[in-house]
């Protein structure tokens, strides 16, 4: 008895923001609706909270058809990204404010407050105004304001959106510990494909308005289901192949390289999407076998090199962790031969350099 | 040396403009209120006193004050429901009626005087309409009401309509999805928020009043225990060369503005005391 969120549409004006969605969590699961900015993810949080209304399709929260219910009444806590705390309020008062709402008596509010203080880490700032804190505490008094209700359902826009990388990392997994302590149901909005990975238990990947897969992070990691998907979530390359006789053929390689085709495939042109960790780079290679390529750039990345190559043309990228003396066997023009671990295949439509640009355009790969 | 000597031309220079400021405060400033209370002084505490408390000044007194107190109240709810049609709501003309608001700065108040009377007036056909049914505006207390509400009609609105421009609106979302119904939204969340600029608006606009002198002479008169106000009181006195009667109700009207003044920066210092102190 989660939340089921049935053929939703919204549009503002003549631009269609939310588009026939459906999906549904189950309970005590924790949700990632996951896509680039302007995709509709946030429309559909607050079409769930009430706060917008859908211009079709229906909503259940535990079973019951909530479409037409106010956001006061669906018992729902919200967490907007740039926390929507009461400023004239103090952390105790805000926290206080939905169970104030429920005319619980003094002593019961207190206790609660007290608790939830304790639940966010938050003791000795029970005093402070909102101004008074850091961006990371101001989320966590917004995250205790919104369960103070004893909400089953929790919705996060954007939770972490606003704060510092080391900030947002901690309090993620936190918010990952907490969910499961508490036994709540929680959607949350990101853009950040990390994010969405590490504490979903499911992700619902948005794109124009629409559901473009659903599943859990290794499922959307490792079977994406479209090119978007493939490209929004990590990096990929592009390469553009074609099939002969159900063997597929890497196309602008000095040869046409021969690689193992997994299914039956058609005859005719097909797009390979590559992890940059599939791409295999050694030093000595086949030319029937691998692809002879010409190191571009190597970027340092910390705990691993990002190294662009050419490959008659086309560019092609790679990741090297740290684990092999790496430094000393590679050079900037150097020429190397790569060869792929393991990649998708997919319809090309579009062709190679139209998709490429196109990804481009919509900012899913720089 | 040389240093010095520039150091001492950095000194002088300051120290030039800084006199000059000074001078220029006080000589425009300063110097007419100390004249003013020197003057009202020099007959002595007692006769003062007496000028003040007149039955005829106290009356000015009073009327002048709760005129200006009915006017604030009207205005703080008239000026904080425009502000909020004008920032949350769109509509067709919305440009030109916001720069409408402003109409009345801009109007000479002797002119706002005559255009009330003109609309009001016995002699027009509202004046006529209302006169007949027994309702009085012009040269009784409506009429000064109705003045003060004209010319400080702007106030409330261009203090409160910047604060809820920019407050944010998650704030009364967050209320709601709480589970606060729409008034109590209103009230806990949206009011505390634009108190401070309610405030300084209401005790802007109390302040002009108690000062306004050209529209509520023409359009209320001069009638003593009717319709004098403080200034209009204060103006009849000079006339008839009673400078000590002036300058009684002259103090009072004074210290009026001044305690508006410590109000105004009070309420500064309160609406900024939950920012960051360290």
């Amino acid at each position: 008895m989660g939340i089921i969120i049935k053929n939703i549409c919204k549009r503002f004006g003549d631009f269609i923001a939310v588009d026939n969605v459906s999906f549904e969590v189950k309970e005590g699961e924790l949700v990632a609706l996951l896509g680039p900015s302007g995709c509709g993810k946030s429309t559909i949080l607050r079409i769930i909270a009430g706060l917008e209304t859908p211009d079709s399709g229906e909503i259940f929260l535990t079973g019951k058809n909530v479409t037409t219910l106010a956001p006061q009444k669906r018992k729902l806590g919200f967490v907007f990204q740039h926390y929507a705390l009461f400023k004239h309020m103090n952390v105790e008062k805000n926290i206080a404010f939905g169970i104030e709402i429920q005319k619980k008596s003094k002593a019961e509010i207190k206790s609660k407050v007290e608790k939830l203080i304790n639940l966010v880490k938050l003791q000795g700032y029970e005093r402070h105004y909102p101004d008074q804190l850091s961006g990371g505490q101001r989320q966590r008094v917004a995250l205790a304001r919104a369960l103070a209700t004893e909400t089953k359902v929790l919705l996060l826009d954007e939770p972490f959106g606003a704060l510092d990388a080391k900030v947002r990392e901690n309090l993620s997994q936190w918010l990952r510990e907490f969910h499961q302590k508490l036994n709540i149901t929680s959607i949350f909005v990101t853009h950040d494909q990390n994010e969405a990975i590490e504490i979903s238990d499911k992700i619902v990947v948005i794109s124009k308005g629409r559901v473009a897969q659903i599943g859990n992070a290794k499922q959307v990691y490792e079977h994406p289901n479209s090119k978007f998907v493939a490209s929004f979530i990590g990096q990929v390359n592009v390469v553009d192949a074609v099939v002969k006789n159900g063997q597929i053929f890497v196309k602008g390689a000095n040869l046409e390289l021969k690689l193992p085709a997994k299914k039956e495939l058609k005859n005719g042109d097909i797009v390979l999407l590559v992890r940059p960790e599939d791409v295999i780079i050694k030093k000595k290679g086949d030319n029937t076998r691998d692809l002879l390529a010409i190191i571009k750039r190597i970027h340092y990345r910390g705990n691993h090199y990002e190294i662009d190559c050419l490959v008659n043309g086309m560019e092609l990228k790679l990741i090297e962790y740290k684990r092999n003396v790496f430094q000393d066997n590679w050079k900037e023009n150097q020429k190397i031969f790569l060869n792929f671990r393991t990649f998708r295949t997919f319809q090309a439509e579009e062709g190679h350099q139209h998709l490429h640009r196109k990804l481009k355009e919509t900012g899913y790969i720089e | 040396m040389n240093n010095l000597g520039k150091y001492l031309a950095v000194k002088k220079e300051k120290l030039i403009l800084r006199s000059l400021t000074f001078f220029y405060i006080g000589i425009l400033i300063i110097f007419p209120i100390i004249a003013l209370i020197f003057e009202a002084f020099q007959g002595g505490v007692h006769s003062l006193w007496q000028n003040i408390f007149s039955p005829q000044a106290l009356y000015a007194l009073r009327l002048t004050f709760f005129t200006a107190l009915i006017m604030v109240v009207i205005n703080v709810i008239s000026g904080t429901a425009t502000a909020w049609v004008m920032v949350r709501y769109n509509f067709p003309l919305k440009n030109i009626i916001n720069s409408l608001i402003d109409l009345p700065f801009a109007i000479p108040t002797v002119v706002t005087g005559i255009m009330l009377v003109s609309l009001y007036g016995p002699n027009s056909v509202v004046g006529a309409f209302l006169g007949k049914r027994g309702i009085e505006i012009m040269f009784a207390k409506p009429g000064i009401i109705l003045a003060i509400l004209y010319v400080t009609f702007p106030f409330v609105v261009r203090t409160v309509q910047p604060v809820l421009m920019e407050m944010d609106p998650d704030m009364e979302e967050a209320a709601k999805t709480l589970g606060a119904s729409s008034p109590m939204t209103f009230l806990r969340v949206t009011v505390p928020t634009l108190l401070p600029a309610i405030l300084t608006g209401a005790a802007l606009s109390f302040s002009r009043a108690m000062g306004e002198f050209g529209s509520i002479a023409i359009v209320a008169g001069n009638i003593p225990f009717k319709t004098q106000v403080a200034s209009v009181y204060i103006y009849g006195e000079l006339e008839s060369y009673n400078q000590q009667g002036a300058l009684g109700l002259s103090v009072v009207l004074l210290f009026c503005s001044f305690f508006v003044l410590v109000f105004l920066n009070l309420l500064q210092i309160w609406s900024r005391r939950h920012e960051k102190k360290q």
